[in-house]
């Protein structure tokens, strides 16, 4: 009999404490995000993959390449590298990008490509809206027209490039 | 002021000059019952909305948003869209049961929800035995719920009907206990008397055993509309949907109105047995008091009173987990009879010596 009635108020009170629990979470902010009409101040987060894009700073100078670590350590193939050679003013003979393919259609957002990247040349950006209406429309060509390698001031001695991908690949 | 009566009356009258009096009977008879149907309708549609807001709410979403503003046609919506869709007919199912369930349900949610007291002004039915009258026909709608399980010739339908069956019955005790108790403080079974024996203060604030049988009655109400965690004749997870699987379309929509609207109806009852029905709030010696609070018309206080009730049912209902059926039972049988059988013996004492 005492058993039954301490169950009893027991049984109240965690009721009681479930209800003030859900209680609670009905006066809290809500976290329902409402697309279409909050893009513009729509939250993403910052790790969030969307597309892969090239880093391109202000000149229209992107950081690749074009030795095609990343098309190799994609699962899917998604990327493509095409590089031509072109002949520069000392007349040596030098491998530069023509064109950076990539398939959105068949990307699985693995990140393989941007951890194997070594100059750091393509990143991620938080653009989700892929839709189009042909899917040869979702293969893209990542370096703009025009757009040409960085100079290096001063080309890093190679042995100290080693490492330093290493890191990077750690800090991903 | 802001009461129904002034036009009842009126009405009364220009039909009484206009016509004879059996017709003006009748013409009445069929006013006051579409006024009921569209009340029925109105009350079924604020429901649902409100059931889908809350229900968001209390999972930090916002619910529906986009018909209306803020969402406020959404149950229009979807009133639409369950009209339009097709009545899927079965093979080898009972079909004269089948729609007679159905018909069952929404006349026992009916009967009870015209026994509703709305205003001072606005009451349907109101006669010598109406507590017995309101458990009477509430108790049809379980026949409906079986009948349902039963001709649809589907496993989980049956086991869903037989659910109800066990839960139904089970529960009307102790929610009928709990308003004897009441009919025992009040003197009368006439729903009518029993609001007017509240003018001075609510029942609520004449007994502290009122307390305990309106916990018990609101917990045995929300079983008896198979929401909350008493939802296990419709549990989704384990029987699909319960005894309505097989119903499509408008005959499962009238399900579906009949049990959000009998979850307005408990709140209207448990308002008019423990919150005084239309009667305003006052406080004996306060006049003041009790003057400013009659200026507020009395259908609002109901409407008010009850709609306070489906908030506290439908925080209930988002708040815990669903009951395995042994607990169901063991909930009912060795808790809330026990009491409410102690409860109506205490009432007793307390009507007898107080």
């Amino acid at each position: 009999m005492v058993k039954y009635i301490k169950d009893l108020f027991s049984g109240i009170y965690a009721l009681l404490q479930g209800m003030v629990i859900t209680n609670r979470n009905f006066w809290r902010p809500k976290v329902t995000e409402q697309y279409p009409e909050d893009r513009q101040t729509a939250r993403q987060f910052e790790r969030f993959r969307g597309e892969l894009v090239f880093d391109i700073n202000d000149n229209n100078e992107h950081k690749c390449i074009g030795c095609g670590l990343c098309a190799r350590n994609c699962p899917n193939q998604s990327l493509e590298v095409i590089t031509k050679s072109v002949t520069t003013e000392d007349g040596k003979t030098k491998k530069v990008l023509d064109k950076f393919l990539y398939d959105l259609g068949s990307c699985t957002f693995c990140s393989l490509c941007t951890q194997s990247c070594a100059q750091k040349a393509i990143k991620w950006t938080n653009n989700f809206e892929h839709a189009v209406y042909n899917r040869s429309a979702l293969v893209k060509q990542l370096n703009p027209e025009g757009s040409k390698v960085v100079e290096r001031k001063a080309a890093p001695v190679a042995p100290k490039q080693a490492p330093a991908t290493e890191q990077n690949e750690n800090q991903q | 002021m802001l009461e129904v009566g002034g036009i009842l009356s009126w009405i009364h009258e220009a039909l009484s000059s206009a016509c004879p009096e059996w017709l003006t009977l009748l013409i009445e008879y069929v006013l006051i019952g579409v006024g009921f149907l569209a009340l029925y309708a109105l009350i079924a549609l604020i429901l649902i909305l409100l059931e889908r807001k809350i229900c968001a709410y209390y999972q930090c979403r916002l619910g529906p948003m986009r018909a209306g503003f803020w969402g406020l046609l959404q149950p229009l919506a979807d009133m639409f869209k369950i009209l339009m869709k097709e009545i899927i007919p079965l093979l080898k199912n009972d079909k004269f049961l089948f729609f007679t369930a159905l018909f069952l349900v929404i006349m026992g949610s009916l009967c009870t929800f015209g026994a509703l007291e709305f205003s001072k002004d606005l009451i349907g039915i109101d006669f010598n035995v109406g507590v017995f009258y309101v458990l009477a026909v509430s108790s049809l709608g379980v026949l409906g719920i079986l009948l349902a399980g039963w001709s649809s010739n589907n496993k989980y339908t049956m086991i869903g009907a037989m659910r109800a069956g066990a839960q139904l019955v089970s529960y009307e005790l102790s929610s009928g206990l709990s308003l004897l108790a009441i009919v025992i403080l009040g003197g009368t079974m006439q729903l009518s008397g029993l609001i007017e024996a509240q003018s001075e203060t609510w029942f609520l604030f004449q007994s502290p055993f009122t307390w305990i049988a309106m916990i018990i009655y609101l917990i045995a109400g929300h079983a008896e509309t198979n929401r909350g965690p008493f939802d296990l004749p419709e549990a989704e997870s384990e029987l699909t949907a319960g005894y309505h699987i097989e119903y499509s379309g408008i005959t499962f929509g009238l399900f579906y109105v009949g049990e959000y609207v009998n979850m307005f109806t408990i709140a209207g009852i448990g308002t008019m047995v423990f919150l005084g029905g239309w009667q305003p709030l006052h406080i004996p010696g306060a006049d003041a008091f009790n003057e400013v609070m009659n200026m507020i018309p009395t259908w609002l206080w109901f409407f008010a009173k009850a709609f306070a009730l489906v908030m506290l049912s439908l925080w209930v209902r988002w708040s815990f987990p669903r009951l395995r059926i042994d607990q169901l039972l063991h909930l009912e049988w060795k808790i809330l009879m026990p009491i409410s059988l102690l409860n109506m013996l205490l009432m007793a004492l307390w009507v007898a010596y107080f």
